[in-house]
């Protein structure tokens, strides 16, 4: 494993590199790949924070867990909420930053304040050819050329090995509040969302746990604000049954931290799959599927689903508006089972292109995410 | 400003052009005579006119996709229009260009509350957006100023933004889908109702690529249900340092508010003579809107209230009523009117990090002195995006050149201190040639080979968003192509 301890040391080795490099931050997504690995996790450190601006640039490798301290101590976070594949892939390492904004994870927040790709506010990167690009900066608004910030987000390091970001960080909430509705079948507990969300009581988290046979809400805010807000959106609810609110905001966080790290499937044997999908399709897809193990996040737009091993279950769906990404699978499963949804042919040839302009060699995360 | 000189073939066939595109469309959505061209010579950045060649009105995905693949193949290039309010240029026609307006195109496709969305053609001004579902009581988002006429695909095209998006984002946020047409005519589909990209995020790249990687001719929108109320607050203080120690203040206590406005002096006086908003007059003056239930906004007025105490306000003024929130909004809305009562003005959108800004306010005040022409600045505190209106007489020999030195000079001065040229207008052709100083010749390399991927030819929009010098050799060999 190459590890690099700044950018220029970077640059040279992917510019002299002859053979494939396998791209890694903290190596929590335990992704096989036979090349040999770089990680940007000596890249590290806060570079810059402003927190009356609401903006945190750091290095690549900075891990997750820094951040997080260095924002807690000004009463901000990062808002889009990544989650920690550790426990559900059994990996370890520590995450960080350019990891999840290369794998642009978002947690159950994403449903009310948007997603990693939302927060990401400039990348620096070393492409292919070994030469450094940065796009974006450090404002909030800024539309100076093309946005490659949200390309080179959820793009898995085949594009280019992030070295820097700039993100958008939140204040921290006062407290926060779930309600928990008992239940409610998966249809009528995407109904029972859907109306929480198309409510104007700011509900950032909707989730549902049909093992649990229970489907969550959250607010956050001031605790007045929250008082007020936890009556108003009870009585919108009335009407699907028994309802219980933790007002406790440790507790309410727990229910939180279950959902955004898929906990319940956690230690459980099989594969894992995510579908994003409109959230109205998302029982439909279960139904068909025929499948017990799943959780509803973002409304019912994030589908977590544990399937029986080594099988590919995008062709039971049947054509959705969405995709569906194999999570967690055996090695050999990969071999016959994409990854990622194969996209249709125009969609396809824009992405090998791009590919082939950021990567000409082909050399960075081959295999990963393409066609072949 | 320098545009490429047209091509002289182009000129030359003018007629088969509109032959053949006449056998695609109906004839009067077909405008070759100069006449009637005319209508289309400038957007909203007026002082640039030049008639396009033909402009086309389509009227379905088809239609465009047919336009775009005659023009492909004929070599010609073509200019997407919105409604035409850019600011930048960005709909700016060429004399051998084929200008493709999707102003017919405007009708809603589907609502869909329960899932939040709404699917309309692009050609459907932004305030109509949420007119379509306000009955409902939701709303779109993203409120440019010019959202009265201005179209859904322009803001797609420069990611627009407004003065809410401090809490609400700007378009790239609350855009989850298009229908969008390659400039070989091919019809592709990004995105949906899903909120995250199962491969890249081609709509991400797409919003704010200015016209220049495919024609959008339907989107998927986020809607979101209407708060409960809003109250805007207005301080008043005596410098423009005082005012920014205010804003971030602000922010770090936890109160997010759904903007902060924030005006000087000479802006100031302007909107008071003109709208009569009851502002007082002083040198720094910020409008805080926060939103929620009666009782949620006094609460977080208060709070509000308790940090501005802390910087000595001249004054703190409550919007009591409707009423009052009118207007105090109604002055920081007729600013640019106020402003083109004092003369012709050029509105730019540089972005800074808030810390700066009593910095740059200063050195924009110098710069004045130093050019001879007057500025007003109102902008967008809460996310660094200032709008400095320099005020100029277009009919002054001379005045107009003075005009865009200061400009560019306010745009670097934004870049230096770790902003950007533009936060929320576009690159176009008006900041094209300042690129390089905020991007390398590797980073706008980068950027041009994602249009040679979606437009090998560039044909689309092709002398906008790059210098002409880095565009160059693409340009030529389309040229030399064809």
């Amino acid at each position: 494993m190459f590890e690099p301890h700044d950018e220029s040391e970077l640059t040279e080795l992917v510019s002299a590199a002859q053979t494939p490099l396998a791209v890694r931050g903290g190596n929590t997504r335990g992704i096989v790949h036979n090349a040999e690995g770089v990680t940007t996790k000596n890249l590290s450190g806060i570079s810059l924070y402003e927190p009356g601006a609401l903006t945190v640039v750091v290095k690549a490798g900075t891990t997750v867990t820094e951040l997080n301290n260095a924002l807690a101590e000004e009463n901000q976070r990062l808002a889009f909420e990544p989650m920690d594949y550790r426990s559900l892939l059994k990996t370890t390492g520590e995450p960080t930053v350019g990891g999840v904004v290369a794998a642009n994870v978002s947690g159950p927040r994403r449903i009310a304040v948007g997603g990693c790709r939302d927060f990401l506010l400039g990348v620096r990167f070393v492409n292919g050819l070994g030469k450094v690009i940065k796009n974006g900066g450090r404002v909030m608004k800024n539309v100076t050329g093309y946005d490659l910030v949200k390309l080179m987000a959820g793009s898995y390091g085949t594009l280019g090995i992030l070295t820097e970001l700039s993100l958008k960080v939140l204040p921290r909430p006062e407290t926060e509040v779930t309600i928990i509705l008992h239940d409610l079948d998966d249809r009528t507990a995407v109904g029972a969302m859907s109306k929480a969300l198309g409510s104007p009581y700011e509900v950032t988290g909707a989730a549902c746990l049909p093992i649990k046979k229970q489907t969550v809400l959250r607010l956050e805010g001031f605790e007045d604000s929250l008082k007020y807000r936890t009556k108003k959106l009870t009585e919108l609810l009335g009407g699907f049954g028994d309802l219980d609110v933790i007002s406790s905001s440790h507790n309410s966080a727990k229910v939180w931290h279950e959902i955004r790290d898929v906990i319940p499937f956690h230690g459980l044997d099989g594969d894992v799959w995510r579908f994003s999908v409109k959230p109205s399709d998302g029982p439909e897809i279960v139904e068909k599927l025929n499948i017990k193990d799943v959780i509803y996040d973002w409304g019912g737009g994030l589908v977590w689903i544990r399937s029986p091993k080594n099988i590919d279950i995008r062709a039971k769906a049947g054509a959705f508006c969405g995709h569906a990404t194999l999570v967690r699978a055996e090695p050999e499963t990969y071999k016959h089972v994409r990854m990622f949804q194969p996209e249709n042919s125009p969609i396809a040839a824009l992405s090998t292109g791009l590919r082939a302009k950021f990567d000409p060699r082909g050399i960075l995360n081959q295999g990963l995410m393409s066609a072949d | 400003m320098e545009m490429p000189s047209p091509n002289p073939t182009i000129l030359t066939q003018k007629a088969r052009l509109v032959t053949r595109l006449e056998s695609v469309l109906p004839n009067q959505a077909v405008i070759h005579d100069i006449s009637e061209t005319r209508a289309y010579e400038c957007d909203a950045l007026s002082a640039y006119k030049c008639p396009p060649l033909i402009a086309v009105l389509p009227s379905s995905t088809q239609e465009v996709a047919d336009v775009l693949r005659i023009c492909s193949e004929e070599g010609v290039p073509v200019v997407p229009r919105g409604s035409g309010t850019s600011l930048a240029g960005g709909a700016f026609p060429t004399a051998d260009c084929v200008l493709l307006g999707v102003s017919r195109m405007n009708e809603v496709l589907e609502v869909d509350y329960d899932n939040r969305i709404i699917r309309v053609q692009s050609g459907r001004t932004n305030l109509s957006v949420t007119g379509a579902v306000e009955d409902e009581g939701f709303f779109y988002a993203p409120d440019p100023s010019s959202q009265l006429a201005c179209a859904v695909s322009g803001n797609i095209a420069m990611n627009s933004g407004g003065a809410h998006c401090l809490k609400y984002g700007v378009t790239t946020n609350n855009l989850l889908g298009v229908k969008m047409v390659l400039m070989d005519g091919t019809i592709v589909e990004l995105g949906g109702a899903h909120l995250d990209a199962g491969g890249y995020d081609l709509l991400g790249l797409i919003c704010g690529s200015e016209g220049q990687l495919g024609v959008v001719t339907e989107a998927t929108l986020r809607i979101l249900k209407k708060p409960e109320g809003a109250r805007p607050v207005l301080m008043a203080y005596d410098s423009n340092e005082i005012a920014g120690a205010v804003v971030s203040d602000i922010i770090k206590a936890g109160v997010l508010p759904v903007a902060i406005e924030f005006m000087d002096r000479p802006c100031i006086e302007a909107c008071e003579a003109f709208a009569n908003a009851g502002y007082p007059i002083c040198n720094a003056l910020l409008i805080v809107e926060v939103e929620g239930s009666d009782e949620e906004i006094d609460m977080q007025i208060g709070l509000i209230k308790q940090i501005a105490a802390k910087h000595r306000p001249i004054e703190i003024k409550e919007a009591a009523n409707e009423d009052e929130t009118k207007r105090i909004w109604l002055g920081r809305k007729s600013a640019f009117g106020a402003m083109g009562q004092m003369g012709d003005y050029m509105c730019l959108d540089g972005t800074i990090p808030v810390s700066s800004l009593p910095y740059v306010l200063g050195r924009i005040s110098e710069m004045s002195t130093h050019y001879g022409l007057n500025v007003a600045n109102v902008f967008h505190a809460g996310d660094g995006n200032m709008h400095p209106l320099i005020i100029f007489d277009a009919n002054k020999p001379g005045d107009l050149e003075t005009c865009e030195a200061f400009g560019a000079d306010i745009l670097k001065l934004c870049v230096e201190v770790g902003g950007c040229l533009t936060g929320e207008h576009g690159v176009g052709i008006e900041k094209r040639d300042l690129m390089s100083f905020q991007y390398s010749n590797d980073d706008l390399e980068a950027q041009m080979t994602v249009k040679d991927v979606f437009d090998p030819a560039w044909l689309l929009n092709p002398a906008k968003v790059f210098p002409l010098n880095n565009s160059e050799s693409r340009r030529v060999q389309a040229f030399a192509a064809e």
